[in-house]
């Protein structure tokens, strides 16, 4: 069972449709029993990283999650919830974040110089950096995902699978150990997504 | 980089996909699910849907029919008709919606972008703007195209992105349903005064139009309904004809 955390950032509806979809048995929780009985873990987000932070430790989740993954459980964070897994953010302010993936987030129009618009909004080619990582199993290098997003990793080569080029090489896809971040929306990002969520939810315990 | 996105539009009636010429004589279509299936197995890269819906009563079949398409369709979906308030906002976002347009909802209420930005992002708000020709101005037309509001689409424009709007759809009512190409003049007007992606509608009629639009660099996404509705375009064979003409698209 995948365990997707509600912790008030963001709509889980289409998250949790397409593990439906592919017949993936997921609960919406932010029951810490739930969230430690479950085989996987998604954390998702839409939203600002120091609200999110703030409503992660409210619930008791924050380092529920980071314990989680030290004991080896398979976490894949979405979008927002892909840079809470970083160590640091700068989104309006600072912020400390998991730590579960080295590097930092940092606003994309400091190092977007060309009058690319921001947010990095639509559909973007993936370059698969490390295609050994078993995620890629039903991924090919090229493949268009979804992206919505203003901030973005920094300081992480040695975590990243994959990029996209948007004038700055923006980290895709990170993964140390058991867990895995999307800066894209896997549920968004129509059979190329599915296909990363299944691979996820197909990683050997 | 980023692909070009092609988006077809569905304008929902009682819970049928319908689509008018010029705004009148509409038709019934078929069905927005049935619909929605094929567009996304083309390669459509999101799906608009429009409630025109007159009654309140008859509102919970669109979102049914967004609901089901939000169960098997992964692509972003984006919701506009009769959203006037925060409320509307979040009846559509519960059922799937990534993204909510507004048009006649923030003329009424300046202030709603604003705090519907605040509330849910400004990637989630889409100010979509039907505009005429008056006098040699651009004005902001309302109530599907049929009120003339007097307001200056230009400066409407560049208002919306700034309280909040994520996006903007520009619906040329002068090529709307005449099938002669989208409206170029309007859109660089309206593209070199604003930062947020601007999505062309109105007057596609054959695949050389969207080519048209894309290399004039006026727009980032093409949206276009009953050329695609009557199967006129077929959207992978439009992707595919795009893509063999340097625009970069996800095919």
């Amino acid at each position: 069972m995948i365990a997707i955390v509600d912790y008030g950032c963001g709509n889980l509806y289409s998250l949790q449709s397409s593990l439906n979809f592919l017949k993936l048995d997921s609960v919406i929780t932010s029951d810490p029993e739930i969230i430690k009985s479950a085989d996987r873990i998604i954390l998702p987000g839409v939203g600002a990283f120091g609200d999110a932070v703030k409503l992660l430790k409210q619930s008791g989740l924050f380092d529920l999650i980071k314990d989680e993954a030290k004991k080896g459980k398979y976490i894949l964070g979405i979008c927002l919830g892909m840079q809470l897994l970083f160590e640091k953010s700068y989104e309006y302010g600072e912020h400390i974040g998991l730590g579960l993936i080295k590097g930092e987030i940092c606003p994309l129009e400091n190092d977007i110089k060309g009058g690319l618009k921001i947010p990095h909004m639509g559909w973007n080619a993936l370059e698969i950096i490390n295609p050994k990582s078993p995620i890629f199993k039903y991924t090919n290098n090229g493949d268009y995902v979804y992206f919505v997003h203003s901030f973005y990793g920094k300081n992480c080569d040695a975590s990243l699978l994959a990029v996209s080029d948007y004038e700055v090489k923006v980290p895709a896809l990170v993964n140390e150990g058991n867990v895995f971040g999307a800066q894209f929306h896997p549920e968004k990002s129509g059979d190329v997504g599915l296909n990363l969520l299944k691979a996820f939810a197909e990683l050997e315990v | 980089m980023l692909a070009k996105r092609i988006i077809p539009c569905l304008d929902v009636r009682n819970g049928r996909v319908v689509k008018g010429v010029n705004f009148e004589g509409i038709k019934d279509v078929s069905s927005p699910v049935d619909l929605a299936r094929f567009y996304n197995k083309s390669g459509a890269d999101e799906l608009v849907f429009y409630d025109i819906t007159a009654s309140y009563e008859n509102r919970s079949l669109f979102t049914d029919v967004l609901k089901t398409v939000a169960s098997e369709i992964f692509i972003p979906l984006t919701v506009g008709g009769g959203i006037n308030t925060l409320d509307d906002f979040d009846r559509v976002l519960k059922c799937g919606a990534d993204k909510v347009s507004v048009n006649s909802g923030a003329i009424k209420n300046p202030a709603l972008i604003g705090d519907a930005a605040k509330k849910y992002g400004d990637q989630c708000v889409v100010l979509s703007m039907d505009i005429k020709r008056v006098d040699g101005k651009y004005h902001i037309f309302s109530t599907g195209g049929r009120v003339d509001t007097g307001i200056d689409a230009l400066q409407w424009a560049v208002n919306g992105e700034q309280s909040g709007a994520g996006e903007l759809v520009v619906n040329s009512i002068d090529t709307d349903g005449v099938k002669n190409g989208f409206d170029l003049e309007m859109l660089s007007e309206i593209q070199s005064r604003v930062k947020i992606p601007v999505i062309a509608s109105g007057g596609a009629g054959k695949k050389e139009d969207f080519l048209e639009l894309f290399k004039a660099g006026v727009a980032d996404a093409g949206l276009a309904a009953s050329v695609f509705h009557f199967k006129e375009i077929n959207i992978k064979d439009l992707k595919t004809y795009l893509k063999s003409n340097d625009i970069e698209m996800r095919v």
